[in-house]
């Protein structure tokens, strides 16, 4: 295999591949997206004068090599396109979370210096007035839906189209430039800064060379055979790495088209519309999938029941084996077949996912029975293991060896290695170059070798040689006792029971573990409604002593299996309490991405964790909540302390069973 | 009824502009001395007010005010005993609500009035009904005109419901929507029809603060976006006075207030009638 890095046809950049696309896929779409009920689309070459128009434009207001182009908004072809024309002039695209509140957009857009803003909407453009005067670099901000911004002083801000318009005006004076840019483009200049959401203070700017994103797309992609004829739909965050890969490293690199959501609330429709070859979903969208299926199963007839469970029953015992490849007597192949025609075919028709031939999960650990389900209909979803440092990739799970407690194998070119503290390190050509403007982070991230610290605990299985993650090597600790404490392994346990959405386990350095259990309101709603019980809120039906009953219930049976393993029986819970509110990005208890910030949580509810720890019954709480608005307001509530069943660890297994 | 158009140098040509900068231009209709009847009950005393190109103009009032006969009475639904209604400079004649929509007003309900069997799209589709010529039979097999016409008008429907932001319940039967979404998909309805004039009856009663808030937005923006002139009965103080350019104030039937919402706020009559004193 040639380095692409060696290909003289100048795929060094993502303007490279744009051209090569063009010339090769002229006629093929590269864009779809859903507006006014249709999906409108755009082919390669119709991308290419799409994207160089809006380069031209951006010449024209005068942006350079190494400005900062900051890019807000949904996941819309214009605002992928602004991507790769930022690059063309040499700038740097900065993808921005477009639902971060505008004190955190102040400051993304001053640590990198934006010069220009791209935003997708009013409400983007607001954001941005409203923290303007504390950017000292900031100069433009270009818009695409220009409603309700008509009488907006428009000094600085301007039209996307017609930025486009005058790039074309433009383009006799200076089309030569923009191809002298695009020529200098450098395989190791950067190609993309992504912010981490970062789970402990403020955001890093990972800083990615195109080296980088194309090696590792090309690797990916590769991988999984990926082809121009695949079809994706881009409808996680834009500012995501995994985004980045999938909706232009991998797009470009293998020609493939992205098609774009009508809104974030029409996206299960669209999915269906599409039928996406390669899907990308984190275990959340899995887990509220299956949820509404089940919902949905139990408000049907008889028969259909019946079919159902006869069917996935028998999904379950052989879909799996069949899509490995593994021998299955003729009989289950043709019971098999006809529940393929029967239950499915429909149900993943219904799911937008019949033509999934590579799906995959990562960012969080995915329940078994939820990975099992998916996987028994026949639809090939394995799990990755990657970093927004690593531009994705670390592990992966290659088609045949597929399991839902292990993340893989390495990765095409990536090296992983586990240190003396069980922490999992990885080098290879994704690495990325450094975090901007903070040295001391990039060294103690990254050392002088190229390997750098995940931050998570692993170990290699001995015999597959898969890699399985426990923990954060950082939230790993110790109990009183000197016993294991891995709170995630716990909470991952607790979270793969519908009704509960997050949770929280506490005991680092403490006799017992206690939680915070979040209920799933979808979930707990629906039982709700069937059996009658009335409820106003999240809040009052998190606080019903059968909610508490049924979540009791759920913590013991983990307590079971927790105890069955002798490393972590320390882990079980004593005593837990359901949250009055939900845990939420806007008020710093999770980071964009709904990881859970634990010192805030810690912090911010001391009064529950006392009351967890002192044997109290009830505690009485009043908690700030952040409006999505912005505004501030209290909540208030009493909440009930349960205690949990506790197994001893050395009849573990018996009991188990 | 184009003729009203050429009568337009008639009118009071004299607009204002507002305080964020719109320009609001001539008269478009015009109450005059109107006083309504039912029976023995006057719901409305020889009030008169004007209604300008551009504007956005509230009528609010107490329970029981006259608010909504006022609205009947713009809209054509109901015919004054005494006054005259003119509209784009031309005394308007009694008609019936099909002749009201041609004349380009449309208007949402203060109970919603959807079919509420059909979906979304259907009933914002209702409401290019004026717009649609062909006859039932190439209608009934959507054929040559008839085909061309609902392409046309589709996309049209599709702008507003991509406007209003309900993409995702464009294939929902109206049944099932919550009470919030039924008001936007009233309000898609009327603008589907593309008016001139938009009469809006309490857009925002039993809405929460988010959902009025959205609406409020939406309102903005349909006036800034198509220029269409509004007219709205609205109950929440608040919200009336962020939106509207000009407030007519009603108390019993009578007028007792007209002007900017400053001015109207601090009008004795208006608080008394708000704050409540006693009628002798």
């Amino acid at each position: 295999m040639e380095p692409v890095s060696k290909d003289a046809g100048g795929l060094t950049s993502v303007p490279g591949l744009l051209h090569r696309n063009a010339q090769r896929f002229g006629t093929k779409p590269a864009y779809r997206e859903k507006e006014f009920g249709i999906w409108q689309s755009w082919t390669w070459a119709e991308t290419r004068e799409e994207i160089r128009s809006l380069a031209l434009g951006l010449l024209n207001l005068g942006a350079g090599p190494g400005d900062f182009i900051a890019i807000i908004g949904s996941n819309r072809p214009h605002l992928y396109w602004s991507m790769v024309a930022s690059q063309m002039v040499g700038a740097i695209p900065v993808p921005v979370y477009q639902d971060s509140a505008a004190e955190e957009m102040a400051y993304v857009l001053d640590h990198c210096g934006a010069r220009f803003v791209i935003a997708e909407d009013q409400e983007q453009v607001d954001k941005v007035i409203d923290v303007q005067e504390g950017l000292t670099n900031f100069e433009h901000m270009i818009y695409l839906d220009p409603r309700g911004m008509r009488k907006y002083d428009h000094s600085r801000l301007h039209d996307f189209a017609h930025v486009q318009e005058q790039g074309r005006a433009a383009r006799d004076e200076l089309s030569p430039e923009l191809d002298r840019r695009i020529a200098g483009i450098g395989y190791d200049d950067t190609c993309v800064m992504l912010y981490t959401s970062g789970t402990t203070g403020k955001p890093k700017g990972v800083v990615l060379s195109n080296r980088n994103i194309i090696e590792t797309s090309k690797n990916s992609s590769e991988f999984d055979h990926l082809g121009p004829g695949e079809e994706v739909l881009a409808y996680l965050p834009m500012a995501w790495v995994g985004d980045f890969i999938f909706s232009i490293g991998q797009a470009y690199w293998s020609g493939f088209c992205v098609n774009c959501p009508e809104s974030a609330e029409t996206m299960m429709t669209d999915l269906r519309e599409i039928g996406p070859t390669y899907y990308f979903a984190p275990p959340r969208v899995f887990e509220g999938q299956l949820t509404t299926v089940m919902i949905r199963m139990e408000d049907a007839g008889k028969l259909k029941r019946w079919l159902f469970k006869t069917f996935m029953e028998h999904a379950r015992k052989v879909g799996p084996m069949i899509l490995d490849g593994k021998p299955v007597s003729a009989g289950d192949r043709l019971k098999y077949k006809l529940g393929d025609l029967c239950i499915y075919g429909p149900l993943k028709n219904t799911l937008g996912l019949s033509r999934v031939r590579v799906g995959y999960t990562a960012g969080e650990a995915i329940g078994p029975e939820i990975f099992d389900f998916y996987r028994s209909l026949g639809i090939n979803l394995k799990q990755l293991y990657g970093q927004t440092e690593a531009s994705v990739f670390i592990t992966q799970q290659p088609d045949g060896e597929v399991r839902s407690d292990t993340v893989g194998v390495p990765s095409p070119g990536v090296e992983v290695k586990i240190a003396e503290s069980g922490e999992v390190f990885y080098r290879g050509p994704g690495v990325f170059v450094e975090y901007y403007k903070n040295a001391d982070s990039t060294a103690s991230t990254k050392d002088a070798e190229g390997w750098v610290a995940t931050g998570d605990a692993g170990f290699f299985e001995p015999d597959t040689g898969h890699l399985r993650i426990i923990d954060r090597a950082k939230d790993v600790g110790k109990m009183a006792d000197g016993s294991l404490f891995a709170p995630k392994y716990v909470e991952n346990k607790l979270k793969f029971f519908p009704n509960i959405l997050e949770a929280v386990v506490f005991g680092n350095g403490r006799e017992t573990c206690t939680a915070f259990i979040n209920i799933d309101l979808n979930a707990v709603g629906n039982w709700a409604e069937r059996n009658n019980i009335a409820y106003s809120s999240y809040q009052e039906l998190a606080g019903h002593p059968q909610v508490l009953d049924t979540i009791q219930s759920h913590v013991e049976e983990v307590n079971r299996s927790v105890a069955e393993d002798e490393m972590l029986s320390g882990c079980q819970i004593h005593r837990f309490l359901i949250l009055h509110k939900e845990l939420d990005a806007d008020d710093g208890e999770m980071t964009r991405t709904r990881k859970v910030r634990r010192k805030i949580i810690e912090e911010k509810f001391h009064d529950l964790i006392t009351a967890l720890y002192d044997g109290s019954d009830r505690i009485a709480t009043r908690t700030e909540v952040t409006y999505e608005d912005g505004r501030k307001g209290y909540i208030s509530a009493t909440l009930d302390i349960r205690d949990a069943k506790v197994m001893p660890a050395t009849t573990a297994r018996v009991a188990a069973e | 009824m184009t003729g009203g158009m050429q009568m337009n140098a008639m009118t009071d040509q004299g607009g204002y502009v507002t305080e964020d900068g719109r320009k609001i231009g001539g008269v478009m209709m015009e109450m005059k001395n109107i006083t309504l009847r039912f029976g023995g009950v006057v719901a409305i005393k020889d009030i008169s007010f004007d209604i300008r190109e551009g504007e956005i103009r509230a009528i609010i009032g107490p329970n029981g005010a006259g608010k909504s006969s006022m609205l009947n009475v713009i809209s054509g639904f109901y015919n004054p005993q005494e006054g005259e209604v003119w509209f784009h400079g031309k005394r308007r004649a009694p008609m019936k609500p099909y002749q009201v929509a041609q004349q380009g007003i449309a208007r949402t309900f203060q109970n919603i009035a959807l079919f509420e069997g059909m979906t979304v799209l259907d009933n914002v589709m209702t409401g290019r009904l004026t717009q649609m010529k062909a006859g039932m039979a190439a209608q009934a097999l959507w054929w040559g005109k008839a085909e061309r016409e609902e392409v046309e008008n589709r996309e049209f429907v599709e702008k507003i419901i991509d406007f209003l932001e309900i993409q995702n319940i464009r294939k929902t039967p109206v049944a099932r929507l919550p009470y919030g979404l039924k008001k936007r998909v009233e309000l898609a309805r009327a603008l589907a029809a593309e008016p001139k004039l938009l009469l809006l009856d309490e857009p925002m009663a039993g809405m929460n603060v988010e959902e009025k808030e959205d609406m409020s937005r939406f309102i903005l923006d349909v006036n800034d976006e198509f220029g269409t002139t509004i007219a709205l009965i609205e109950h929440d103080m608040g919200v009336v006075m962020d939106l509207s350019d000009r407030v007519v104030v009603m108390d019993y039937g009578k007028k007792i207030g007209d002007g900017p919402p400053d001015e109207v706020r601090n009008n004795q009559d208006v608080i008394d009638a708000y704050l409540g004193v006693a009628h002798e």
